[in-house]
This record gives C-alpha cells, structure tokens and sequence, in this order.
C-alpha cells in the first residue's frame, strides 16, 4: 500500500515537473494539475494510511487508536477547492494569452 | 481583555464588507461609488491604528487573541495580533488607502472589478499577517494570490497578459510547496497552530527531525519564493513593473509577507534553538540575502525605467530584509522592522510617482529612456476631465521634490529614515558582537545603498535635468500627488520621530525573539512550556 502510493504521487510529480518546464502553455497547465494531485494525495498520505478506519469518533470512550486522523483530510478538500479555482483562473489567463499573442507559447513567441 | 480580542479580527472583516459591498452594487462607475470604497479603506486604517495603539499602550508582552469559532487553541484556527502583525497590517492599510486614493483618481476605470479585487487583496495580506495557524496562512496566501492575479491583468495589454502568465505559473508552484512543507510538519508534530508547532517541536523524535527539517525547508522555500530572494525573484521585476501602478504599489508590501512569515516561523521555531538546523537556516539566509542584495543593486544600475527601478529596490529590501532575519539579533530585528516600514512606504510611493512622471514628461522623452514597449499601450483615461482634475502650480518642483525624498530614504542617506534603519541595524551587529557575518553585512547594506544612489542619481537626472517639459505642459492632479506626499511625509516624519518608534521596535523585537512570549500568549496556560 506504502510502495504504490508512494510510486503514485512520485510518478505524478515527476511528470508534472516535467511538463511544467515544457514550453507550451497547455502542457503547463496539464503539469500543474498534475504536481496538484500528487501533492493532495501527499497531505493525505500525511495522516497516515489506515484501510477501513473512520474519521469520526464514535460514543464518549472511542479509542483514537481505532481512527484515521480527519485533519488531513479537511485539508486535502481545502486544498483541491483552491487548487482546481486557482487552475481554473490560469485556464482564463492562458486563453487571453493565446489571444492577444497568436499562439501558445509561455514567451508569446513561436523562436 | 476580550474586547481587545475582537480587534484582532477587524482588519480582516473590514475589507471583507468592502468586498461584498462592490460585488452587490454591481460595476456601475459613479463618483458616489468611489467615495465609499475610499470609506472603507478609511475605516480600515482607523481599525488598524486603533489596533497598533492599544497594543503599544499596554506592555510589550501583550497580544490580541481571536479563537475563530471560539474553539480552544490548539484545536481551532487563532488569529493573533502581537505588535509585529499590528504593524505590518498598519502599513498594509496605509499604502492600500494611498494605492486606492490615487486609483480613484483615473486607474480604477482602466478595467473592470478593480475595487473588490482591491480589498480581497488587502484582506489577504491582513490575514496573513493576523493568522496563527500555518494552513490557514495558506488560504490567505491564495486570497491575496487570486487578488493579485487578478489586479495584475488590470487594464490588461498584452505585456501584462504575459507577466501575469509568468507570475501565475511560479507562484501555483510556490503553493505546492507551501502544501508539501506543511503537510510535513504536520506530519511530524501532529499540530498546524504556529505557537503549538514551537512548543512540540523540541518534543519530536530523533527518527523524525529529519523530515521535520525537510518540511520546514520545503516550506521556507515557498516563502523565499514570496519574499523575492535569488534566485527565485526572476518573476518579481516583469510582472511588478508591467502592473498598473497603484496595483504595483500595494504590491510593494506583497513581498514583505514572505519575510514576515520567514520572520515569524524562524523567531518561533529556530531562532532560540541550538541544533544544526540554527546554523544551516542562518548561513543559508545569509548567502541568499547577500546574493538578492547583490542581484538588486546590479538590477537598479542596469534599469533604464522608473518602474523597473523602483522593482529592483524591492528586491534589495527583500534581500536587506534576509540578512537580517539570518543574523538572528534582537537588535538587528527592530531595525529590520523599522526598515520594513520605511522601505514598503518608500517603495509604493515611487512606484505611483513613476506614473505621475509619465503623465508629466512628453513622449520623445520618455523613448529617449525606456523602450516603448511598456508604454505603447497606455493611452488616456476616459475621465480626463473629470472634477478631481486640477492643475498644480510648480507641481514639477514637487513632483522633483518627491523623487529626491524618496532616492536618500532607498539608498539610506542622512537625514531621512533609511538612514536610521541602516544605521539601528548596522550599530545593533556591531553591538552584539562582530563575528565575519557582522562585516559581510556591513558591507552589504553600505555598498547596496551606494549603487541604489548611482541609479537613483543617474535616473533622477534623466527625467529632470534632461527632459523636463516646458510650464505649459505640466499638469498633474492632486488626487494623484496627494498620497505620494503623505507616503513620503510618514517616511520623514518616522524618521523625526526615531527615538519613540525605535524604543517600540526593539519592544517589538524582544518580544518575538524571546523563547516563550507568543507560545505564552497563544497557548492556554499550563500548556506552554
């Protein structure tokens, strides 16, 4: 379970970081969304994996040893809401860019 | 003292009103309009004095402490309101109300939404400075951010467009890794309130300092990315001098949030302690701050445009502003802070007299010293001739005048207040002892100031000894030249008044250098260690 979600979030990362350095500007949104999913499921990562465990404490003398930590998962829901509207808003740039300069790339020139 | 609390959150919710206002009157340009977005940012000064005076009233150890939701601490978002967040929200709310009086006066009908988009900004930057929890640092990072982008595109051409691309792009890969370095220390402490991360940090286990250490420098990485250090600053220039300029104003103060996180985390968590990690963090905020200095002064020599000048000063105070961080000094520190002030307020104005000198020169001028690229697409507003218009008898004089004030306080000449900072910080490092830092840093400040001199010199006599058009011509509003003055008549009257505001800066800086006094504050009692 460690191993394949470790090799998840390395594997989205790293691609990420790759398409971000590429120099169109779809191949860096696509990176950022990317670097996105691999850094929610590293916040979630964060509260330890446990496999059928609740988040909510249950009854007056619930042992916590029994649940999942609910913190880092408020916090991954935080963070896709302001990841997705903050891609969102780099989507709104992205096509003004292309607009006002005729093509795709970050520099607003094809050479 | 609980109504002293409810202060604390005022500076947040004052513009939050101004934000809700905008967005139901809907984008109608009316003067009546205008005159309340300028009420709000009034009240919200009002609010931040009001705030900075009843803490400098009382002792220094005192803060305003605002449980959100009244949840106990550590288990709710807190905000605090120690001295330094009551001051950084004091300057926010002093260069907003500037940046907006001299909007009002033509800029904030060059595009649409510039008011709310105005005052989430400022909402943002004071609640990055009143939060005391790290991840709610992080949703006011994004506010200020989304404000930001947006005020970046304002009266959008294509250059802005471009920087805005640039700018949106770096600092979406600073939040990543703002997220990663507090999921880390999350991870290794199991808190995210910045006084309960101090006090469990001593208590971590040996196995999990390294990753502690790790999320902490991941996260610093973010804020060095905000505050403008080499060699992260590469978007700072381009997008602040492609902004409009009461947008690139307020800006000015953008930058000084990563030093005041870096700050705050690096007093609560590192300053006091004696692990490697003391070493490391100091020498690499050293280098880094010498390296942005280094970077900034060039950057100023070789700008040939006001507005890219006046970036470039940004980022020698940014890198000013490291190296007193990293020398991690009590006395050091209150002159940082008094620094910060003066170099923010300086900053802003010269970046809204940047414009009132376009208005000013005539265009063969001005293609004699810029590329007309950056000024191609301006054309005049269409309230030209509205009734804040009026002409300024000598209004060149004043204009030259202001200039000049604010070239002696960003190279830091006597008699104006750079000169004080440099000279408190200088005078604190030689205090407490010089060790081969204290020179580096001698040197650094001394020789920045000099060659920010030589351009401010070489720039000065460019626009008013070659280019200064006939009497006829030189028209300039009092709408626009009146925040610039007041910007820089505070600038001169801190450094009149230097001996009180001192006195509260080295108050300040004890304050947050000390081991315990904001855990003691935050932390419910018996709690703090």
């Amino acid at each position: 379970m460690e191993l394949i979600l470790a090799a998840a979030i390395g594997v989205l990362a790293a691609s990420g970081v790759y398409l971000i350095l590429r120099p169109r500007t779809f191949q860096v949104i696509i990176g950022l969304s990317l670097i996105s999913y691999a850094v929610n499921l590293f916040i979630l990562a964060m509260g330890r994996l446990r496999m059928d465990a609740a988040p909510i404490l249950d009854g007056a003398n619930a042992n916590p040893a029994d649940y999942v930590d609910p913190v880092p998962q408020a916090l991954v829901l935080t963070a896709i809401v302001i990841g997705f509207a903050m891609t969102a808003l780099f989507l709104v740039v992205l096509l003004a860019a292309r607009g006002l300069t005729g093509n795709d790339h970050v520099d607003g020139k094809l050479d | 003292m609980a109504e002293l609390n409810h202060i604390a959150i005022l500076p947040i919710l004052v513009p939050m009103a101004a934000v809700i206002a905008n967005l139901l009157l809907g984008n109608l340009r009316s003067i009546s309009r205008v005159r309340l977005n300028i009420a709000f940012s009034v009240a919200l000064l009002l609010v931040s004095i009001l705030l900075l005076v009843v803490l400098a009233r009382s002792d220094g150890n005192l803060a305003a402490v605002y449980p959100l939701g009244n949840w106990p601490v550590p288990f709710g978002i807190v905000l605090v309101a120690d001295r330094l967040a009551a001051v950084m929200v004091l300057v926010t709310s002093i260069l907003s109300l500037a940046a907006l009086l001299y909007a009002s006066a033509r800029w904030h009908s060059r595009g649409t939404n510039f008011f709310p988009l105005f005052h989430a900004l400022t909402m943002g930057l004071n609640g990055a400075f009143l939060t005391g929890d790290l991840f709610n640092l992080f949703v006011f990072f994004e506010l200020l951010l989304a404000a930001s982008y947006g005020l970046t595109l304002h009266g959008g051409g294509r250059n802005q467009v471009k920087a805005a691309l640039h700018y949106i792009a770096i600092n979406l890969v600073a939040s990543f890794l703002f997220l990663i370095g507090v999921a880390l220390i999350y991870a290794t402490t199991g808190t995210l309130n910045m006084a309960d991360i101090a006090r469990a940090v001593p208590l971590i286990a040996p196995d999990d300092r390294g990753l502690f250490d790790a999320g902490a420098a991941v996260l610093g990485v973010a804020f060095l990315i905000k505050a403008g250090s080499w060699p992260l600053h590469f978007w700072l220039p381009r997008t602040y001098s492609a902004a409009a300029p009461p947008v690139a104003a307020l800006f000015a103060v953008m930058t000084k949030v990563g030093f005041y996180a870096i700050l705050r985390l690096w007093t609560l968590v590192f300053a006091n302690s004696s692990g490697p990690e003391l070493a490391f963090g100091q020498n690499v905020l050293l280098v880094l701050g010498l390296a942005t200095i280094t970077f900034g002064s060039i950057g100023a020599l070789s700008s040939k445009a006001l507005d890219r000048l006046a970036s470039y000063l940004i980022l020698v105070s940014a890198g000013t502003l490291l190296l007193a961080v990293g020398y991690n000094a009590p006395g050091v520190t209150s002159g940082a802070l008094y620094y910060v002030v003066v170099a923010t307020l300086a900053a802003g104005a010269l970046f809204l007299l940047k414009d009132v000198i376009d208005q000013i020169l005539p265009a063969e001028a001005q293609v004699l010293a810029v590329s007309l690229e950056i000024y191609g697409d301006e054309e005049e507003g269409p309230d030209d001739s509205d009734e804040v218009s009026r002409t300024v008898p000598g209004a060149a004089t004043l204009v030259s005048w202001c200039f000049a004030i604010a070239a002696l306080i960003m190279a830091g000449l006597p008699p104006l207040s750079g000169f004080v900072s440099k000279f408190a910080m200088i005078s604190a490092a030689l205090g407490a002892g010089p060790t081969a830092a204290t020179w580096w840093f001698i040197a650094a400040l001394i020789i920045s100031g000099f060659l920010v001199l030589v351009a401010m010199v070489r720039n000065g006599i460019n626009i008013f000894w070659t280019s200064l058009p006939q009497s006829e011509s030189t028209r300039v509003r009092t709408a626009e030249i009146a925040p610039i003055v007041v910007l820089l008549a505070l600038c001169v009257v801190l450094a009149v008044a230097a001996g009180p505001a001192m006195a509260f800066f080295a108050e300040t800086a004890t304050f947050i250098h000390s081991p315990h006094g904001y855990m003691d504050v935050v932390l419910p009692k018996g709690t703090g260690s």
